[in-house]
C-alpha cells in the first residue's frame, strides 16, 4: 500500500506537469497587427499603439469575439489602404495590442495599467460589456488616454466626470424604450408588463429605464426583480412570472443567461404574447436555440438591413464616412464566414470613429483628437455618431436602437428581421407569440 | 395555486439531485470523519465527463454516465491513496486541508484546459403537461437516475458483504479489523465511492443547466446544508435533506424577490446546527 501510494502521488504529480507544459497558460496572449510603412521616402510614419482587452474565455466571450472580430476587420481595412494620409504627409498606421480578460474586472484593470504603462497604448477601445468598460474606463480616464467603449451601454459610466471615454453605443437608458412602444402600437390591450433583469451594471440600467418609460405609457409592471447574475436554473423564476400573468415579458442580461432563460421560457411554455431580452438575440449564435429563438425580439444597436446609407445622410444634412453597410456585411462575411451582428458592428464603428476622428484632427495629438471627437456628428453604416460634451461627456446621443426579431424564412431556416420601428422595418412582426 | 403545484414539482425533481450529489458528501463523512472540500470540483468533473463524452466521442450523457460512475470509484481511490490515507491519523484537520488543496489543484487545472467559458449539454427529452404544470424530460430523468442510484447504494449498503463492511467501518473502525475486515481498502472505496456519488450527479446537472469548472461551488455549498439537514453520515438523510432543499428552493422565489433563497437555505442551517445538529434523520 505504502508503494502503490508513492507511485499513485508521482503519477498524479507527473500528470499536472504534462498537463502544464502541454496547454499554453492563460497568460496574456497579444496580439498585433503589423504597422506597414507606405513607399514615399520623406513620407513619416506614426504607428499608433490601440490597446484593448478581449474576453476571450469566460462569459462574454461569445460576444466579446464578435467585437474584436469587428474591429480587426478595420484594421485590416486601414492598413490595406496604407494608412491615414494626414495634409502634411504623414502616414498614420495602427497596431493592434490586446489580452484575454477572462471577463472579469481584476483582469481589465491589471491588463490596461499595463496596455498604458508597458505597451505605451496611444488610444484604448473597451472591453466588451458595461461592467468591464466602468473598470477600464477609470484606468483610462487616471492616465489621460482616449478611450472609445463599444459593447457598453451603461449611461452610469459617462456620469462620473471622465473627459475622454467616448460612448458608440446608444445608452441603456433608451434599450427597451422601443420594446415598450412597439408593444403600445401592436396591441393597446395589452397592459401587463413583466420586467425581469440580470443584476449587471447594464440589465439594471436599461431595466429601471424601461419600467419607467412602461409607466408612464400607461403599462401594469406586474413583476419587477432581478435575478443574479451565473443563474442558470430559472424554473422558480419562471413559475413565478406565470402567476403574474404578463402579457409580455421585457429585460433579460446578457448571452448566456438570456439565451438560458428563452430556452427555458420555451420548454416551460409560458403563455406570453411578446418576449423581448438584451443582448441574446442579437448574437449570431442565438440561432442554435432553434425553435426556442423563433419570435424572440430583441434591441439592435444595429442590423445588416438597416437604411443607414450616404444617401440618408444627405437627406439628414449629417455627413457620412467609411464603408456602406453592404460593404461592411460583405468584408465581414468574407473575412469570418457568416453575417455579422451589433456586437462585430460595434467593434468595427470604434475604429471608424477614431480614424474619423484623427482625419478631422489633421494631427495624432491626443488633444487634437479629443477635441475632433467632441465635435464629431457623422453618420457611418451604424448609424449617426455624436457625442455628449455637457454633464454626460461621451455619452452616445445621436444613435437608435433597432429592434429585431428572430422569424422563420419560407425555406424554414431561422433569420433576423427589423420589426421596430416602423421606417426601419424589413417584416411583420410576429405577435402575438404562439406557444 | 397552480405556481405552488408547478414549484413544488420542480423542487422535488431537483431535490433528488440535490440530495445525490450529497450523498457522496455525507457518506465520505460517515465513514471517515473527513470533510471532503474538493466536493465541488469532483461535481464539476463529472460535468466535464459527461460533456466531453457527448462532444468529442457522441456517447449520449446517460450512458457516458456509466462511465463517470466508474472513473469517479477509480478517481477517488487514487485520491484516498494519495490525499488522506496518510493524514487520516496525522494532525486535526489536516485532511480538511488535503481536500482543499486537491480542490484548487482541479479548478486550476480545469481552468487551463477548459477555461471558465460556459457549457451546454444539448439534448431534449421533451415534456409532458400534466394539467398546469409543464416537466421538462430532462429532468424526470435525472430524477430517476438519482433515485436509482440511491436505491443502488442502499442495496449495496445492506445486502453486500463489501457494504456491511463500509457500515461496520464507519461504526468502528478498530473493531471492524479486529474481525478480518481490512479497512483501508474499505476506506479507500468508500472515498470511491464519495466521489462517485459527486461526479454522477454532476453529470445528471451537466444535462439541465450550462456549467463551466466553476460550477461546483453552488452545489458543494447546498451539499453541505443539506447534509446538516439529513444528519451528517446519513445517507437517506441526504436524499431527504436534498428533496428539501429542492422544495424551498421552488418556493421561495414565489413568495419573496429570488434573491432571498440562499439567505433562507443558510439560516435553516444555522437553525438546525444550534437546534438538532443531529440533523433530521440523526447523524450515523
Amino acid at each position: 500500500m505504502k508503494h502503490l501510494r508513492i507511485i499513485l502521488s508521482v503519477l498524479f504529480i507527473l500528470a499536472l506537469l504534462v498537463t502544464a507544459c502541454s496547454k499554453a497558460t492563460p497568460t496574456p496572449m497579444p496580439t498585433k497587427a503589423a504597422a506597414q510603412p507606405t513607399k514615399a521616402p520623406e513620407a513619416k510614419t506614426k504607428t499608433l499603439v490601440l490597446g484593448f482587452t478581449a474576453s476571450n474565455t469566460g462569459k462574454y466571450a461569445k460576444e466579446s469575439k464578435e467585437q474584436t472580430q469587428g474591429l480587426k476587420l478595420w484594421a485590416e481595412a486601414v492598413k490595406k489602404k496604407g494608412g491615414i494620409k494626414l495634409s502634411d504627409g504623414t502616414i498614420v498606421t495602427f497596431e493592434l495590442k490586446s489580452y484575454d480578460d477572462e471577463s472579469t474586472k481584476e483582469r481589465v484593470q491589471q491588463l490596461y495599467t499595463k496596455l498604458i504603462t508597458e505597451d505605451k497604448a496611444d488610444l484604448l477601445v473597451s472591453p466588451y460589456s458595461s461592467g468591464l468598460t466602468a473598470a477600464a474606463a477609470v484606468i483610462a480616464e487616471q492616465y489621460g488616454k482616449i478611450m472609445v467603449t463599444t459593447g457598453a451601454a451603461s449611461d452610469s459610466i459617462y456620469k462620473q466626470g471622465y473627459q475622454r471615454v467616448y460612448q458608440i453605443y446608444t445608452p441603456a437608458s433608451r434599450y427597451l424604450t422601443g420594446a415598450v412602444d412597439a408593444l403600445k402600437a401592436w396591441d393597446p390591450n395589452a397592459k401587463k408588463l413583466a420586467v425581469v433583469y440580470e443584476k449587471t451594471k447594464f440589465a439594471t440600467g436599461v431595466a429601471t429605464a424601461a419600467k419607467e418609460y412602461a409607466e408612464k405609457n400607461g403599462f401594469e409592471i406586474v413583476l419587477f426583480e432581478g435575478y443574479e447574475k451565473g443563474t442558470t436554473d430559472f424554473g422558480p423564476f419562471i413559475n413565478k412570472i406565470e402567476a403574474a400573468k404578463p402579457d409580455a415579458i421585457i429585460g433579460g442580461g446578457h448571452f448566456q443567461d438570456g439565451s438560458t432563460f428563452a430556452k427555458q421560457l420555451y420548454e416551460k411554455k409560458t403563455p406570453v404574447k411578446m418576449i423581448a431580452i438584451l443582448v441574446a438575440p442579437a448574437v449570431p449564435e442565438f440561432a442554435e436555440l432553434g425553435d426556442a429563438a423563433v419570435g424572440v425580439i430583441g434591441p439592435s444597436q444595429w442590423e445588416s438591413l438597416a437604411k443607414y446609407s450616404p444617401e440618408s445622410a444627405k437627406a439628414a444634412g449629417l455627413a457620412w464616412c467609411g464603408p456602406t453597410i453592404d460593404e461592411f456585411v460583405s468584408a465581414y462575411k468574407a473575412a469570418y464566414g457568416y453575417e455579422p451582428g451589433y456586437h462585430a458592428a460595434g467593434g468595427y464603428a470604434a475604429g471608424l470613429v477614431l480614424e474619423r476622428a484623427i482625419k478631422m484632427a489633421d494631427s495624432v495629438d491626443p488633444d487634437a483628437i479629443k477635441a475632433a471627437l467632441d465635435k464629431m456628428d457623422v453618420m457611418i453604416f451604424f448609424g449617426h455618431i455624436k457625442f455628449d460634451t455637457g454633464e454626460a461627456h461621451g455619452l452616445q446621443i445621436g444613435h437608435d436602437m433597432v429592434y429585431l426579431q428572430w422569424q422563420k424564412d419560407k425555406s424554414g431556416n431561422l433569420v433576423r428581421e427589423i420589426v421596430w420601428p416602423e421606417a426601419a422595418k424589413t417584416a411583420e412582426p410576429l405577435y402575438p407569440l404562439q406557444r | 395555486m397552480d405556481v405552488l403545484i408547478a414549484s413544488v414539482v420542480d423542487g422535488l425533481l431537483i431535490g433528488f439531485v440535490y440530495g445525490l450529489a450529497a450523498m457522496g458528501l455525507t457518506l465520505i463523512f460517515g465513514v471517515m470523519d473527513v470533510v471532503n472540500l474538493s466536493h465541488g470540483a469532483l461535481i464539476a468533473l463529472g460535468m466535464f465527463g459527461a460533456y466531453l463524452l457527448y462532444t468529442g466521442l457522441g456517447i449520449n450523457p446517460y450512458i457516458g454516465l456509466f462511465f463517470v460512475l466508474i472513473g469517479g470509484i477509480l478517481l477517488g481511490m487514487a485520491l484516498y491513496g494519495i490525499a488522506i490515507h496518510p493524514l487520516l491519523h496525522g494532525p486535526h484537520l489536516s485532511t480538511l486541508l488535503s481536500t482543499f488543496a486537491i480542490s484548487m489543484i482541479i479548478v486550476g487545472v480545469g481552468t487551463a484546459l477548459f477555461t471558465s467559458t460556459p457549457r451546454n449539454i444539448d439534448i431534449s427529452m421533451g415534456a409532458l403537461t400534466l394539467g398546469p404544470v409543464r416537466i421538462l424530460g430532462t429532468r424526470v430523468i435525472a430524477a430517476l437516475m438519482a433515485i436509482l442510484m440511491a436505491v443502488g447504494l442502499y442495496i449495496f449498503m445492506y445486502r453486500t458483504h463489501t457494504g456491511k463492511s463500509v457500515r461496520a467501518v464507519a461504526n468502528n473502525r478498530d473493531a471492524a479489523e479486529l474481525v478480518g475486515i481490512p479497512s483501508t481498502r474499505i476506506l479507500a472505496l468508500s472515498f470511491g465511492l464519495g466521489t462517485m456519488l459527486a461526479m454522477v450527479s454532476g453529470g445528471l446537472i451537466a444535462t439541465l443547466f450550462p456549467f463551466s469548472i466553476l460550477s461546483g461551488g453552488t452545489y458543494e455549498l447546498k451539499s453541505f446544508v443539506i447534509c446538516v439537514l439529513g444528519g451528517l453520515g446519513n445517507p437517506t438523510g441526504a436524499l431527504l435533506g436534498g428533496l428539501i432543499l429542492g422544495l424551498i428552493e421552488g418556493f421561495i422565489p414565489v413568495f419573496m424577490p429570488v434573491g432571498w433563497t440562499p439567505v433562507i437555505e443558510f439560516t435553516l442551517f444555522v437553525i438546525i446546527l444550534l437546534v438538532r445538529p443531529s440533523g433530521i434523520l440523526g447523524a450515523r
